[in-house]
């Protein structure tokens, strides 16, 4: 097994938040299997924040361990405050990632402001089509 | 906890027989073999009846058995040397594409330094086809490399078509045995092989004890030079304790064929049975029956190898994969992507090798923790949740 911290071995044994909300509002996706991990980002916001946010991670211990990360520091967040996670964040909030996994740790922040960005942008769209 | 070792091929323990032989070779008859007086006396034998074995389990003669530190060694010597022996004869080397590193990366090496280097293509299964390699032969052809069983996916090759061809040109035949020895009974002549690489480890000897067999006639140079220690192909004190551990491993593998790989053979398919009458979506990696008999090489479809490895490790369960995230250059196993595993797949690998202390009674142990972990990840894959909303219209066929 790497050498992973407490507390990246904590979330990929117990995974926060694991799964699909329903009828999101924002959908991001990142990765793809030939890389070696898929993550899948589905929020749901309400006034401004994020009430609800699940994920679905096909990778590595890494992976799935930013994947828990990220959904609980985005959960309850402004979109902006969601916004501004970083992936640098997630992996000091783990206690550190292997220096071969730190791509891992990219995925989680890039997935959730996908699903952000999605939002706003349909967001964009209906309060055009509204207007 | 239970603990269940199912990477054999990482690491076996040394077989109680073999380290009692090996440890006076330590202190009580420590002499240098190449001493002229007594104390070199029993280390020279010992020696020499270690050859002897190591011979018999590959029907060589012990004059043609060079001891080495590895099997990576073994090959070194074996490729470099025919390369440096035959250069004047041509620049032309063949293998396939299936090899291990410490054949393919001294390849890489080669090519830089101008030789051209042929990498032969492998079936769904890792055959090489002995077609692909009858076409790729030319004059300047001076050494094939083909391994006789791929370490990971378990593929014996027909290795006896192979040397046909080779043999009738005269170009040297070397296969890596280092996942064969000892599992599956080898006859250097009937084989028509001229070079072969072992490793002790991979049958109860100690880790640090190689041998390359040379056949009588064929030319290499040496790439450790100094003294004339075994032929002056490989200078150097020997290291008799290591030399005894792989004669007497070497022995113990010989004198307990077939018996010892058919009843690995049978757990080994009792538990494949299991574990594909159990969990949906897995797929077998490499031949069905042509492969080592304590080889198992599944796909997982819809989750990534290093969870599986980690989750499986939680349960006591040490496996291996050939996952990109396990490896330290995050690229998935080449043996997979040469064999035409799709990504996804090759990142679900897992990597079986029974041994010793396998049984029949851990399967079903073996099995649930499996299904467990495989539906655990399953439930937070993207690529699983992807594949139930679209049917079974898109799954692998079988």
């Amino acid at each position: 097994m790497p050498e992973y911290s407490d507390k990246v071995m904590e979330h990929f044994t117990n995974p926060r938040n694991i799964g699909e909300v329903d009828e999101p509002d924002g959908v991001g996706e990142v990765g793809n299997p030939v890389c070696g991990d898929m993550m899948k980002f589905t929020i749901k916001v309400k006034d401004n924040r994020i009430e609800d946010v699940k994920y679905l991670t096909f990778g590595c211990g890494a992976a799935i361990s930013v994947s828990s990360m990220v959904s609980e520091m985005a959960k309850g967040k402004t979109l902006e405050e969601a916004l501004k996670i970083t992936n640098k964040q997630v992996a000091e909030e783990l206690g550190g990632l292997p220096g071969n996994k730190m791509h891992c740790s990219n995925l989680g922040a890039d997935a959730l402001h996908k699903a952000i960005e999605d939002y706003l942008e349909k967001e964009k769209i209906s309060a055009k089509s509204s207007s | 906890m239970k603990e269940i070792n199912l990477d054999y091929a990482a690491a076996a323990p040394v077989d109680s027989v073999v380290l009692d032989a090996m440890l006076p070779f330590f202190t009580e008859y420590y002499g240098n073999p190449s001493s002229g007086h007594k104390l070199g006396e029993k280390p020279r034998k010992a020696l020499e009846e270690a050859r002897k074995n190591v011979a018999l389990l590959i029907g060589a003669q012990p004059a043609e058995i060079i001891f080495t530190a590895s099997a990576s060694e073994a090959n070194n010597l074996a490729i470099k040397g025919i390369v440096k022996a035959g250069k004047k004869k041509g620049n032309h080397i063949i293998a396939s594409s299936i090899e291990h590193f410490s054949v393919l990366n001294q390849l890489k090496t080669l090519q830089k330094e101008g030789f051209t280097v042929t990498l032969l293509p492998v079936d769904r299964y890792g055959i090489v086809n002995p077609d692909h390699l009858a076409a790729e032969i030319t004059d300047k052809t001076i050494l094939v490399s083909i391994q006789l069983a791929n370490p990971e996916i378990g593929t014996i090759q027909p290795i006896d078509q192979l040397t046909a061809l080779t043999r009738e040109k005269g170009i040297p035949f070397h296969t890596d045995a280092a996942a064969a020895a000892g599992w599956i009974p080898i006859d250097v002549d009937k084989m028509g092989i001229d070079l072969l690489t072992m490793a002790g480890d991979q049958f109860y000897g100690p880790k640090g004890s190689g041998a390359l067999y040379v056949r009588r006639g064929v030319r290499v140079s040496p790439i450790i030079e100094g003294g004339i220690q075994e032929k002056g192909l490989r200078a150097g004190t020997e290291n008799v304790a290591l030399a005894v551990g792989l004669g007497e491993a070497a022995r113990l593998a010989y004198e307990a064929m077939p018996e010892r790989p058919n009843k690995i053979v049978a757990i080994r398919d009792k538990l494949k049975e299991s574990l594909f009458e159990s969990i949906p979506q897995l797929h077998l990696n490499g031949h069905p029956e042509k492969r080592l008999p304590h080889n198992l090489n599944i796909s997982v479809e819809f989750v990534e190898g290093e969870a599986l490895l980690m989750r499986l490790e939680m349960a006591g369960i040490y496996v291996s994969s050939g996952s990109s995230c396990t490896s330290q250059a995050l690229k998935s196993s080449h043996v997979l992507t040469a064999i035409g595993v799709p990504p996804e797949l090759a990142q679900g690998s897992l990597l079986l090798t029974l041994g010793v202390e396998s049984n029949v009674e851990d399967i079903p142990y073996i099995t649930d923790k499996l299904a467990q972990v495989s539906e655990l990840l399953r439930n937070m894959s993207p690529l699983y949740h992807k594949y139930l909303k679209e049917g079974n219209n898109n799954a692998r066929v079988q």
